[in-house]
């Protein structure tokens, strides 16, 4: 599978080592080449500087068709931009934004971007660590596919999901 | 009219004080307290110091009735998820963006913002149209992928001299008027260039070189 991951950080550098590991094809993206830092030695993707919001970035290291797309930046706005550019213009299929705001992160899943927030993933963690219930939101969300993206990519045959359709739940 | 201002910049400030002065119902959202406070002092009690990308705050600053939101922060992501949340959540009738990234045009327009103001593409207008260089010029682009070009004609034109029939040009690119001194006129199948025409073409962009050789007669650059 190739992997294109946007943002550096903590879960970022964390994800493309686990990809990298797996044996998957992995480009990582961040506007600080400092930040590459975070990748073992061992790594042997790619690791790019430049703008993962820039459509023309993206197109240069050929993000283009890649498989898997995560937004991983410090950013919510960033993240769900830079994953909207990944369904609509480079034309991939499976997209995760992290969107640390719950409301944004429901809204955002509801346009069919698949979404992972923070906040609810931890407070859920932490909820079932002192023996409470969890909260029931979930804190990530498969893309239930872009309204836009089904009819971009109308060759391709999928599943009509009517607008506004609860997205499917992981797990 | 309400309008809903988000974004506390220069722009934004002007803008909301212009609406307001115009006799229209203003909000300006301006997420830094310290910016919020200083524009509140200046033009009264109409700012929320809140952010414009978050659902509640748009919610208190009565996006749910606004005619229109206009994000005109510096990010153009943030004007981009400002924009969707107004549409999607408030269903507000009109969104605008202030885009920065000239690129960022066809995303911002297919995601269903209703309308892009692009300073950089506007400025870069201007200056290629004081250029006088022998290149196409981009006026505009229109809906389905048209461009609207203008290519202004010199004696090394191979158009010179010759009628708009003789013309070979690409199937799906037409030349549809002509600006001869100060008037526009409708090109006919006998109208003969001249140099000094100002020539208005529209096509798809893959017409553009045709249209270059046609017009300007140098190889294009592109």
């Amino acid at each position: 599978m190739r992997a294109v991951i946007v943002g550096c950080g903590r879960v970022g550098a964390t994800m493309a080592q686990a990809l990298d590991t797996t044996g998957h094809e992995v480009t990582i993206v961040d506007l600080a080449t400092r930040s590459f830092d975070r990748l073992p030695a061992t790594f042997r993707g790619n690791a790019v500087r430049g703008d993962g919001t820039d459509e023309d970035t993206l197109r240069r290291f050929g993000a283009e068709g890649a498989d898997l797309f995560l937004a991983l930046t410090e950013g919510d706005n960033r993240n769900v931009m830079a994953a909207q550019l990944a369904i609509e213009a480079l034309g991939i299929r499976r997209v995760f934004a992290k969107v640390n705001d719950p409301v944004r992160a429901q809204a955002y899943a509801e346009l069919g971007i698949g979404t992972i927030c923070r906040t609810t993933m931890m407070a859920d963690e932490l909820l079932g660590v002192l023996g409470q219930a969890g909260g029931g939101e979930s804190s990530v969300r498969e893309g239930a596919g872009h309204p836009h993206a089904a009819a971009l990519a109308a060759e391709v045959p999928t599943p009509a999901v009517p607008a506004g359709a609860v997205p499917a739940r992981e797990g | 009219m309400f309008v809903l201002v988000v974004g506390g910049g220069k722009v934004g400030y002007y803008l909301t004080k212009e609406l307001s002065e115009s006799g229209h119902e203003v909000i300006l959202m301006e997420k830094d307290r310290g910016r919020a406070d200083q524009i509140a002092d200046e033009i009264g009690s109409i700012v929320v110091a809140k952010d414009g990308c978050e659902g509640s705050a748009l919610a208190e600053a009565g996006a749910n009735r606004a005619d229109v939101v206009a994000a005109v922060t510096g990010d153009d992501e943030d004007n981009l998820v400002i924009c969707q949340m107004a549409k999607h959540h408030f269903s507000v009738r009109k969104t605008i963006a202030r885009v920065n990234n000239p690129k960022n045009e066809p995303l911002f327009k297919h995601l269903g913002v209703d309308e892009i103001i692009s300073p950089t593409r506007m400025i870069l207008g201007s200056i290629e149209q004081d250029i006088p260089v022998h290149e196409l010029l981009h006026l505009a682009s229109l809906s389905g992928d048209f461009e609207l070009i203008e290519a202004q004609l010199d004696d090394a034109s191979p158009a010179v001299g010759r009628n708009a029939r003789e013309l070979e040009l690409p199937d799906g690119c037409a030349i549809v008027a002509i600006v001869r001194d100060d008037v526009a006129q409708a090109i006919r199948g006998d109208t003969v260039f001249r140099a000094g025409d100002k020539v208005i073409a529209t096509g798809r962009p893959e017409c553009e070189p045709a249209l270059h050789g046609t017009l300007i007669g140098v190889p294009s650059p592109g």
